[in-house]
């Protein structure tokens, strides 16, 4: 995946009107996804999502249990996808891709010095190599949003752009960590560096920090993905991640995917969710569909 | 549209780029009309109460997407119309002038609050009359004409803060005629400011889209307002000029076309009645280069597809800067592809029906009128209900300033695209209209926002938006687009007198 | 009232006036001199034209003398239509604050000719008193509106407190072309209490004179001409109702007419052609200028438009 980028200039980054956007959003939530339409879009969401489990305390025993709920989200109901990647830290790897043996679930890491970034880029470069090594399919990897927000985006963008070399075939996610970015201006020429310097997927946030996805900024995210593609034909992925628990508002993120970048993004392969808690909620309405009774977290296992 | 043309216009649609045919096309979200009520023949509503029309007259009220009667209407004849403006005359002279004005806010206050509680119904009723999307009418014409009662509510005990300098009276008996394409909201925006003022009104709504207002007198007779303070009289033309003869008003409000206006305004010379014009218009919705180009596309889209482009203020000119035309239009385009053009009780529906038959053969006179000027056409390959009125979200492309398609007002979901390459030619464009009702303005740069928005001759300037209403924001137009203004404080002035 | 002249027809015209008005002259002057005849002419573009229409109608003063003065046509309303559409936008664009310094520069070159107005007026019909009143009175209403010009938006502006995240507010501009046909009965006040309002929003004007008080207009119209006021700002045409009303309310590019009058079928006849192009009507019949209440900023806001500006407010 080469590419001729060498530098990011802000001008090509076009600005954003907050408001509109924020009113663009809300015609998003107003859209109803009913019937079979919702039962599809939670089986989609299902199998976009990244199960991710990212503290300190993290054991193999919690990434191994994680595991098998990614392969097997709720055998009780038959017909359910499994999820699309297990994303865990680079020293878990090796665990999950064990576990992962005979699925075609991924594996996917967090590199770079998640979740700051703050370390010389040799070390993200040694942290992104070890992940490949264990096996990881995907980088998730952190920007140095202190850099971006000096204004130093070329920093920023050679650092992206070494960090995708160190990732050989492995697939490179950048995490703009938007919730740092205070801006949608910002938002969008994050974007567009991450996209110059070869990111496969931009992703909103680490989830450690407040706000991580929210619909405003997925939605700045999928335009410059647009743009990019009007411009040169290629596809990035999008990944939001953290906050998003509820079933509903990854119906609402499908619509927003659906309204801006069309169905060919609608598969696991260009559109993921990074989150936790999102299976088991999408698992009670798909129970709910079937039995027509409202659920209790109780009858689904968190892992 | 013929087969014929059809044919013509996909090969010069230029495919859009991004597919949103298949995935997650959305199960059909039906709005429930199980609890709305509706009676089978609507009569006349005159000093409180409901009065059969001395003529027995009924017409026909349908609803547009289904092409079935929803109830029969009273067509007022003249002796009607006297007998409302007596009942309004009564009422201003016996009651309502000489209420104290809190008492008067009150009132308005309590329409407001009856409209919030019945919102849903109202909603319901306007999609099915009107064609609109139940979105719009949720979210927009009912909250919005319940928000106008509660606001000029407050201004009853208010008006001497108004005016510097002078004491504000109330004229007596207003006239008031309403278009069919924001039915419910433009009884509000007719109704509120002239009872907070202390007139009393005699109002027809128009003869395509009656229900809501005759809803809205079924609350007025529950809130208790003195009998003949609002009186709703249905028909058509020959109604509304007896409200525009009749010798006892003293002062018309019309919303409208253009032509009709100029009738009223000839119609009334000499009389010495007042008068408010809200007419039609051609705005101009201007993009440079330096613009948020994706918001600016929702801006487009919301400027001319809103309520099927059945809007005085609409943004039906486009003006895209040359640098970015080409990248502007290839997102209009996808953009459009992903609208959602059908059942207007449908909540996922984002173009309802067209309001009437005549409309929409209007709306295709200028399809084939923009066609055979030479404008490029582009219309999404999207489906539309085989009953009911319907139209395509419509493009022209490559037009010029000569092209009726771009001078003319088609009340429709089409927009007539230029290009131009520099502010001053923009401005001189965008102005070159006997209209001014309003006007559409994206650029990043804050200089220039204030540079566009002196210089562009309209009432309603939006600067990166569009289709923005508030009560407390005046509407109204500059040269032919009318005169008078609706909605804040300014919309106070045409119901009083400066003493 | 005359009709279409021939040249000579005007020369004997004005010989006649000339000798009768001379009786009073002469007393002054000393016989040996002949007393220069002025030639009263309208005012177009900042300048003095003749009417196209080389018509004139006379007006006897009470003097005994008559003098003539151009029965304009509706061409001469074109012309001046043009001139008065081709300044507007610069003169509404003109800092509020130039432009009342321009009208408060008029009112003091009012006043340093006021003894020229006090003795037309009374050769028009005032006495003395009311001739100086008159006057005055005009020259402070000018002073009044001059300072209007940098304030009247302030007190008819608003911003608006809507419900979404937006800045919205709402601001005056001028209607645009404006015509006047002024009071009948109030030569120079009855002009200037409307005119003065109706530059100071923006607009600019052609003004049909009070047909049987002329004299005042076409004096302000000298006086407006060595003013700082621009060229086509105020036009003043002088000649007959009964001939150019229809004209100053049909005009497509007149986007208001003022009308004084309380004669129904001037009324009707304005109002109905004002439909042609949604012109904005404003008619009123004043009996006393001199009123207090005359004088009030709503006379500007009378030919002013209503703009309201949406910007939404984020980061």
């Amino acid at each position: 995946m080469g590419n001729h980028n060498v530098s990011y200039q802000p001008s090509i980054s076009p600005p954003i009107d907050q408001i509109s956007v924020e009113e663009r959003c809300a015609r998003f939530q107003s859209r109803s996804i009913k019937g079979e339409t919702k039962i599809a879009g939670l089986k989609l969401a299902l199998s976009m999502i990244d199960l991710t489990t990212l503290e300190g305390k993290d054991s193999e025993g919690k990434v191994k249990q994680l595991c098998y709920k990614a392969m097997h989200p709720h055998d009780a109901m038959p017909g359910i996808p499994t999820v699309a990647a297990v994303c865990v830290y680079p020293t878990m790897v090796r665990t999950a891709r064990k576990a992962l043996k005979g699925s075609s679930i991924k594996v996917a890491a967090v590199a770079t010095a998640f979740p700051s970034g703050l370390v010389p880029l040799k070390v993200k470069l040694d942290d992104t190599k070890f992940a490949v090594e264990e096996g990881a399919d995907e980088i998730d990897m952190v920007i140095s949003r202190g850099k971006f927000l000096q204004g130093e985006f070329n920093f920023v963008f050679d650092e992206i752009a070494a960090v995708k070399e160190a990732c050989g075939k492995a697939h490179l996610k950048v995490i703009l960590e938007t919730g740092e970015l205070s801006t949608l201006d910002n938002v969008r020429k994050a974007s567009d560096i991450a996209i110059l310097a070869g990111a496969d997927f931009i992703k909103t946030s680490t989830g450690k920090i407040q706000p991580a996805a929210t619909m405003p900024v997925t939605l700045v995210m999928l335009e410059a993905i647009r743009d990019y593609y009007y411009e040169t034909g290629k596809m990035i992925g999008m990944k939001p991640a953290g906050g998003i628990a509820t079933s509903k508002l990854a119906l609402h993120y499908l619509v927003m995917v659906r309204e801006t970048l069309g169905e060919a993004w609608m598969n696991p392969d260009w559109f993921r969710f990074g989150a936790s808690k999102l299976a088991n909620d999408i698992l009670m309405q798909l129970a709910k569909d079937q039995t027509g009774v409202y659920q209790s977290l109780n009858y689904f296992s968190n892992d | 549209m013929s087969k014929k043309q059809d044919k013509k216009h996909q090969q010069l649609s230029a495919e859009p780029s991004l597919d949103f045919s298949k995935a997650l096309s959305y199960t059909p979200a039906p709005e429930s009309s199980a609890h709305i009520r509706l009676k089978k023949q609507y009569d006349l509503f005159i000093n409180g109460a409901w009065v059969k029309p001395s003529k027995g007259g009924y017409f026909d009220t349908i609803n547009p997407a289904t092409e079935q009667v929803l109830a029969k209407v009273a067509e007022a004849t003249q002796e009607d119309v006297d007998k409302a403006v007596k009942a309004a005359r009564a009422a201003y002279e016996n009651v309502w002038s000489k209420m104290p004005a809190r008492e008067r806010a009150k009132y308005i206050y309590r329409i407001a609050r009856l409209i919030q509680e019945r919102a849903r119904e109202f909603a319901v009723i306007e999609s099915m009359d009107g064609g609109k999307p139940i979105r719009e009418s949720r979210d927009i014409d009912v909250p919005l004409a319940a928000n106008h009662f509660f606001y000029y509510a407050g201004w009853a005990d208010k008006l001497e803060y108004a005016f510097p300098g002078k004491n504000p009276e109330s004229i007596g008996v207003a006239g008031q005629i309403i278009p069919w394409n924001f039915p419910l909201l433009m009884a509000a925006w007719k109704i509120a400011p002239a009872l907070a003022a202390g007139n009393t009104v005699v109002l027809k709504p128009a003869e395509s889209t009656p229900l809501t207002a005759l809803k809205l007198a079924e609350i007025i007779e529950e809130s208790g307002l003195p009998a003949g303070v609002v009186n709703i009289v249905t028909g058509a033309g020959a109604t509304g000029a007896a409200i525009v003869n009749h010798p006892d008003i003293d002062k018309i409000a019309f919303t409208g076309s253009t032509d009709v206006g100029k009738l009223i305004q000839k119609a009334i010379a000499g009389t010495g009645k007042k008068l408010t014009l809200e007419l039609g218009g051609k705005a101009a919705n201007i993009i440079f280069e330096d613009a948020a180009l994706d918001q600016a596309v929702e801006g487009i889209v919301n400027g001319i597809f809103f309520n099927q482009g059945h809007v005085c203020c609409a943004g039906s000119r486009l003006f895209v800067q040359e640098g970015v035309a080409d990248k502007v239009i290839r997102k209009l385009k996808d953009r459009m592809a992903s609208l959602i053009v059908g059942d207007p009780m449908d909540k996922n529906t984002d173009i309802g029906a067209i309001n009437s038959p005549e409309q929409l053969k209007k709306i295709n006179e200028y399809l084939k009128i923009g066609v055979n000027e030479g404008g490029e056409v582009f219309q999404p390959n999207c489906s539309i209900p085989a009953k009911g009125y319907f139209c395509k979200p419509t493009l022209f492309l490559n037009t010029s300033q000569s092209h009726r398609v771009v001078q003319e007002e088609i009340f429709g979901p089409v927009l007539a695209v230029q290009t131009f390459r520099t502010v001053e030619e923009v401005i001189e464009k965008a102005n070159n209209t006997p209209y001014g009702l309003s006007a559409g303005v994206w650029t990043d740069k804050g200089s220039k926002i204030f540079n566009m928005t002196t210089k562009l001759k309209a009432g309603v300037v939006w600067a990166n938006t569009y289709n923005k209403f508030d009560p407390s924001s005046p509407f109204g137009g500059f040269r032919e687009s009318g005169f008078g203004r609706e909605g804040g404080l300014h919309g106070l002035l045409p119901y009083l007198k400066l003493r | 009232m005359a009709s279409t002249s021939t040249t000579k027809k005007p020369t004997a015209k004005k010989t006649e006036v000339a000798s009768s008005n001379g009786q009073a002259e002469t007393k002054q002057t000393g016989s040996s001199r002949i007393k220069v005849q002025k030639t009263y002419k309208i005012f177009i573009n900042g300048q003095f034209p003749r009417t196209e229409s080389g018509r004139y109608y006379p007006l006897t003063l009470t003097d005994g003398s008559i003098v003539n003065l151009c029965l304009s046509s509706r061409k001469d309303i074109r012309n001046a239509v043009v001139a008065a559409r081709e300044v507007q936008e610069k003169w509404a664009a003109r800092a509020g604050l130039n432009k009342s310094q321009i009208l408060y520069r008029l009112a003091e070159m009012l006043e340093t000719r006021s003894s020229q107005f006090i003795e037309e007026l009374q050769l028009m019909g005032a006495t003395k008193e009311d001739a100086a009143k008159e006057t005055e009175t005009a020259i402070d209403r000018l002073i009044y509106y001059a300072g209007w010009c940098d304030k009247f938006n302030a007190v008819f502006s608003s911003v608006n407190p809507v419900s979404s995240s937006h800045f919205n507010f709402s601001s005056n501009e001028p209607t645009g072309v404006v015509t006047i046909v002024a009071a009948e009965e109030s030569g120079l006040l009855g002009l200037v209490s409307v005119m003065a309002p109706v530059i100071a929003g923006g607009n600019t004007c052609v003004v049909l004179a009070s047909e049987s008080k002329a004299l005042s207009a076409v004096t302000l119209a000298e006086v407006i001409a060595t003013s700082d006021i621009p060229a086509g700002v105020v036009n003043i045409l002088t000649g007959t109702r009964k001939e150019l009303l229809a004209h100053m309310a049909n005009h497509m590019d007149v986007n208001a007419i003022y009308l004084h009058s309380n004669k129904a079928e001037e009324i009707k006849e304005v109002e109905t052609l004002s439909a042609l192009n949604v012109k904005r009507a404003r008619i009123e019949f004043v009996s006393n200028w001199f009123e207090p209440k005359e004088e009030n900023p709503y006379r500007i806001q009378d030919f002013i438009e209503v703009k309201t500006t949406w910007h939404p407010i984020g980061i």
